[in-house]
């Protein structure tokens, strides 16, 4: 064996999310109800492309997730194997094979992006005839842009014809997986793909493929940039311990992912289950329950999480033999994090389910099933829970984007996610100092900031789009211009 | 009150629509709503639009007001008002069109005033905005159209919120501000549809009055005949988007001339078609996005014949000012007399047997309920303590013989579906005795309960809120008899399922589909398999066809008629539609106020009503009477305003504050029951 798996409770967590997704997508692929909601998200041009810029960063989150130990060179006379404490993960792998050297500790400190020498001024020992030579200069990096020779001269250069070779790779990629997409979704009839192509250009098809096709070439663009130039320099620049910025960006979006989605699992189970009781039972039932989300409510949000958070870091340093690797022990701390944010977030999905319950009971089909003697919870289960699951996913859906800025905020006052553990928030926190310091580093900030702009914008429209197709309420309408046009006679 | 008087100057045309085609872009392609409706409305007439839901009536309102939902667009066509055609104007000019040209009063007054602004603000905003008075002048104003609708105490309910007014006065307010800029035509679109027989009778009055004062025209939509044959000069029968009959109102209710509106009288229930089966129109209204080649109503006309169907009628005159679209009238077509003599073979069905009448009234034994209370705590404050009682059902006593049904009329708020409700035991009863089968069930709980509820079933009044939309039908209709364990689950289960859906008259494929998919008289069938489906005795219909179109309500009561005699359960038949509780029930219970004022065989209380209160509902009903005029309505006896709260009730009788013959005495205690007969009973002090 040259490794051992090893799968972390939220790694679980998350391939059991993925299971229900799955689950629910062939509910639903069977149930006309189900599936028209979704029908109508597709057909949302806006939703459809959002929906494309998340695919890449829940793939790279779900390869985040596949963690392992490798195998350590045996010691000579040692007959069993011993695995390295640190954990990787299957996207360290990948993105050593795209990105080479740039990965992992490479330099001594800060670089700006695409740099080929470091940031600030080093002392170093020149050897010559009259004995070393001490010079304050800018050091060559160790990683980036160490193939030129004569990087003042070739940098330029080289930056440009890399950056072509990444948009025609990318374009050759995106016209490769368009042709697939269109061949297997055959938007014009009879396989004719020349009028596919005219269709969905045209913006003829019913579903919005053009936007698709034109967020696809965006993000194949961008991946090919991340390779041609990312494999040579350090796209984004380095930090102060000299990560490279971009590699460290890809590993904060898993604990962003997560955040988003765990919290979610915590946080419907009690949401649904109190806000459908409390709704169906009312009296006193009803009343417990609404003076647990008053008063949960009641208290400052930061300050539980806050005291929740140091309680769990009391724990986890007084239980050390519990975690076996450092990633271990962060990521139980991640896992205390979603929980609790979980615990303290239930309340709003609650009372709207309470207020929909409270609705619904008073249907007449809940009363018909009242008249055959259906059990109480036959009729949460049949009867209500179907009919606010829209709720739910709605509310799953918005709550997302919510979750990972308030990572990002949590992390940032230092009561996020371990310090060992990349996330968005605490490379903004460490943001902080290098905003302050004269030349500014700006290059973490900007990273974090772009990353989790995109990721929470995408969530957001997504999200919108699935609001939009689940409200009943709500009627999409066609704008239309001229909406009175008279032949007058 | 007399019958509404002809208009003295027939030329005078207030508003004239000429070939108005209204597009909705809708999911399922582009919708036509209305293709081609041509009317003019006369000076000092009440134009009457008529038709089932979906015809496009109110979009011929929405149309002319250019108050069209966001998607849907007028394609062509004018509406003229003198000689200028309105459609044409800009939106700041059409805004000085709407409210002092043009009125509209709405369906539902809850929803068409402002919650947050005062009566009084309302009207003088409108006054303002049309620069009729403006300040003080305007209040003054306001306040005169306060009373010219008939309001009590204007001054006060000027500066009140709608929420402090009842549905009917808040018509009024509605109608008030409609009227307040003085328009020359005024859409009223199903204004009395939300209210009771007897408001709607004061707000029909009120509209009558006003029209006579002030000369104006009004665009009357209603889908009630009654109120049509009680209101209108002239009437417009609309079908599938186009007008498919126009006439004068006496030869349109006495002499139909279109196919659709000769079955529409036909499926009306009344006393006369006791013991028949209504006719019915066979097949749905046909969708509106699709073009029509023929005439629209072929596919579901007697009569039809090729031609129908490869050339759309145009319009024959066949009376002063009566014309249709239909080809059989036409010179040269088949001869009318094969439309009359077609159309009168058919509409007589198999006369049906009575079913068995099983003794009297007063059989014991099978459901008799007695002293039956229902109250619902008030609570207030901090600590919720029970300040009052309202008394929904306060002390009804009824029997229900097997096989027969017995119909619970009164107003709404009476207490009637309340007391249906506390009979099924769904809803907890303050008192009383309801004995089943010799079983005493307000003493039953838990699981003994449960195992009684098989043999009493409901049917609801909303077919569109009674069936689980994330169900099959299939598995609605099962739900029962898995909670009673009738029948092994799997296939016999499944045999049931689609034998009650032939006997409610859908395949039995219908079980893989969802209720969405059916319209509402296929989901009122759905409803009534699903009672069935547990063999109950009796089942309790809550208003069930007062959704419903006129010829699909046939449908269902001829089915529900069917079933009696099939299976022999009973009925208990809650409704305040007059005409089927003619044409249905057995016996009918009065409710007022939470108790029966009034109940006997149906042929003693609707015939020889006693109680004031039962003379008065009955008499408010607008009805079509053989010379085409409103029947009654014309003497109607005026009850004083509306139903008093039942967490407050009058002193002795409940009834005295608005009955016409009210003496001290009704104010001291509430009547005793009297036996006029020996099913009949009234509580009257007045019946002797």
């Amino acid at each position: 064996m040259q490794l051992t798996p090893i799968v972390l409770w939220s790694d679980a967590l998350l391939f059991a999310l993925i299971a229900i997704c799955i689950f629910y997508a062939r509910q639903a692929a069977r149930h006309a109800h189900l599936r028209a909601p979704w029908a109508r998200v597709r057909r949302n041009a806006a939703g459809l492309a959002s929906a494309t810029v998340l695919i890449p960063f829940v793939l790279i989150g779900v390869l985040d997730s596949v963690h392992y130990r490798p195998l350590l060179e045996a010691k000579a006379g040692s007959a069993t194997a011993r695995y390295s404490v640190e954990v990787k993960s299957l996207l360290d792998v990948v993105a050593g094979a795209a990105l080479g050297k740039m990965i992992g500790k490479s330099e001594k400190t800060y670089s700006a992006p695409l740099a080929t020498h470091a940031f600030s001024k080093e002392t170093i020992d020149i050897p010559g005839s009259g004995g070393a030579r001490q010079v304050r200069e800018y050091p060559r990096l160790v990683a980036g842009g160490a193939h030129l020779k004569d990087p003042v001269h070739d940098w330029g250069r080289d930056v440009g014809v890399n950056a072509l070779r990444g948009v025609v790779l990318g374009a050759v990629v995106w016209l490769a997986l368009a042709f697939v997409l269109l061949a297997m979704a055959q938007p014009a009839p009879h396989h004719r793909l020349a009028a596919s192509w005219r269709a969905v250009w045209a913006g003829e098809t019913e579903t919005p493929w053009r936007a698709v096709l034109l967020t696809l070439l965006a993000i194949c663009i961008a991946g090919a940039l991340a390779v041609t130039l990312g494999s040579r320099y350090h796209l984004l620049g380095t930090d102060k311990v000299g990560q490279d910025v971009f590699y460290l960006s890809l590993k904060s979006i898993r604990t962003g992912l997560l955040i988003g989605t765990l919290t979610t699992l915590v946080m419907l189970p009690l949401g649904v289950l109190l806000g459908i009781t409390a709704g169906y039972f009312r009296g006193w039932v009803d009343d417990l329950i609404q003076y647990i989300y008053t008063t949960l409510n009641s208290v400052p949000g930061v300050l539980l999480i806050a005291a929740s958070v140091l309680m769990m870091q009391v724990y986890i340093d007084t239980h050390p033999q519990l975690f076996q690797t450092a990633v271990e022990r962060a990521d139980f701390r991640l896992l205390a994090l979603c929980f609790i944010l979980g615990v303290t977030s239930w309340t709003g999905l609650c009372r709207l389910l309470r207020g929909e319950a409270l609705k619904l009971r008073e249907l007449e089909y809940v009363q018909a099933a009242q008249a055959f003697g259906v059990s109480r919870f036959r009729i949460i289960v049949r009867h209500l829970l179907p009919n606010v699951m829209h709720l739910v996913i709605i509310s799953a859906v918005m709550d997302f984007s919510g979750m990972v800025l308030t990572e990002a905020v949590l992390s940032y006052v230092g009561v996020g996610v371990d310090p060992t553990m990349t996330s968005f928030g605490s490379m903004i926190n460490a943001a902080r100092l290098e905003m302050s310091r004269e030349p500014m580093v700006w290059w973490s900030l900007a990273a974090a900031f772009f990353f989790m702009f995109t990721l929470v914008l995408a969530a957001n429209l997504f999200a919108d789009a699935v609001r939009d197709a689940f409200d009943p309420r709500l009627v999409v309408k066609r704008p239309r211009l001229n909406l009175i046009r008279v032949k007058a006679r | 009150m007399n019958a509404p008087a002809e208009p003295k100057m027939m030329a005078d045309i207030a508003l004239r629509v000429t070939g108005l085609h209204t597009c909705i872009d809708a999911s399922a392609g582009v919708v036509r709503p209305l293709d081609g409706v041509d009317l003019e409305i006369r000076k000092g007439e009440t134009f009457a639009i008529v038709g089932e839901s979906g015809c496009g009536k109110s979009m011929t309102a929405l149309s002319i007001m250019r108050l069209l939902p966001e998607a849907a667009w007028i394609e062509s066509g004018s509406v003229r008002l003198d000689a200028q055609n309105i459609l044409t104007l800009p939106e700041y000019a059409m805004r000085n069109v709407r409210g002092a040209r043009i009125g509209m009063i709405f369906q539902e007054p809850g929803t068409s005033l402002n919650p947050v602004l005062t009566c009084g603000e309302q009207i003088v905003e409108v006054l303002e905005r049309h620069n009729i008075a403006q300040g003080a002048a305007a209040q003054a104003r306001a306040l005169e159209w306060m009373q010219r609708v008939g309001i009590p105490d204007p001054e006060r309910r000027l500066t009140e919120y709608p929420f402090q007014l009842s549905g009917g006065m808040k018509q009024r307010v509605m109608i008030a501000l409609a009227l307040s800029a003085e328009p020359d035509v005024l859409i009223a679109d199903e204004p009395t549809t939300a209210l009771d027989v007897t408001i709607q009778a004061q707000i029909l009055d009120l509209l009558d009055q006003l029209q006579r004062e002030r000369g104006m025209a009004i665009l009357l939509i209603t889908h009630d005949l009654g109120v049509v044959a009680r209101m209108a000069h002239r009437v417009a029968l609309m079908y599938a988007a186009e007008i498919v009959e126009v006439g004068p109102r006496t030869a349109f209710f006495t002499d139909p001339q279109h196919p659709y509106a000769k079955k529409l009288f036909a499926s009306l229930p009344g006393a006369a078609k006791r013991g028949e089966k209504l006719a019915t129109i066979q097949g749905l209204v046909p969708p509106l996005h699709v073009g029509f080649t023929g005439c629209r109503f072929a596919d579901r006309c007697d009569v039809v014949h090729a031609r129908c169907r490869s050339e759309a009628p145009g319009w024959t005159e066949t009376g002063a000012g009566h014309q249709a679209r239909c080809h059989l009238l036409e010179q040269g077509g088949p001869d009318p007399v094969y439309l009359k003599q077609a159309l009168a073979e058919e509409p007589h069905p198999e006369p049906v047997a009575e079913a068995r009448r099983p003794e009297t009234l007063g059989t014991q034994g099978f459901l008799a309920i007695r002293e039956l209370k229902v109250h619902f705590p008030i609570r207030k404050g901090v600590l919720k303590r029970t300040v009052g009682q309202v008394k929904a059902v306060d002390g009804v006593s009824f029997d229900i013989a097997p096989g027969r049904t017995l119909a619970l009329v009164g107003e709404s708020g009476c207490g009637k579906t309340t007391a249906g409700k506390g009979l099924l035991q769904l809803i907890p009863v303050t008192g009383g005795s309801i004995r089943f089968e010799g079983q005493e069930l307000t003493a039953l709980k838990g699981e003994a309960l449960r195992r009684t509820r098989a043999a009493t079933q409901i049917v609801f009044q909303d077919p569109f809120a009674s069936l689980n939309p994330r169900m099959r039908v299939g598995d609605i209709i099962a739900e029962g008899m898995g909670s009673f364990g009738i029948g092994s689950a799997g296939a016999e289960r499944d045999a049931r399922v689609s034998e009650l859906l032939e006997q409610v008259g859908l395949g039995g494929d219908t079980r893989y589909k969802y209720p969405h998919e059916f319209s509402g008289g296929q989901r009122q069938r759905i409803a009534i398999a699903r009672a069935l489906a547990v063999n109950p005795k009796l089942i309790v219909c809550d208003e069930p066809t007062s959704a419903l179109d006129v010829s699909v309500q046939a449908q269902i009561l001829n089915l529900l008629k069917d079933l009696q005699q099939r299976l022999g359960v009973s009925y208990l038949f809650i409704t305040h539609n007059i005409g089927v509780v003619e044409y249905l029930a057995h016996d009918v219970a009065v409710m007022y106020l939470g108790r029966i004022v009034e109940a006997g065989t149906a042929e003693e209380v609707l015939n020889t009503p006693r109680h004031p209160y039962t003379q008065a509902l009955l008499s408010a009903v607008p009805r079509i009477s053989a010379s085409g005029g409103a029947l009654v309505g014309i003497d109607a006896i005026k009850v004083g305003s509306e139903l008093p709260s039942p967490a407050n009730p009058p002193q002795g009788c409940h009834f005295h504050p608005r009955c016409p013959h009210a003496v001290d005495a009704c104010r001291a205690a509430y009547p005793v029951e009297v036996a006029v007969s020996d099913t009949h009973r009234v509580r009257c002090i007045l019946v002797k």
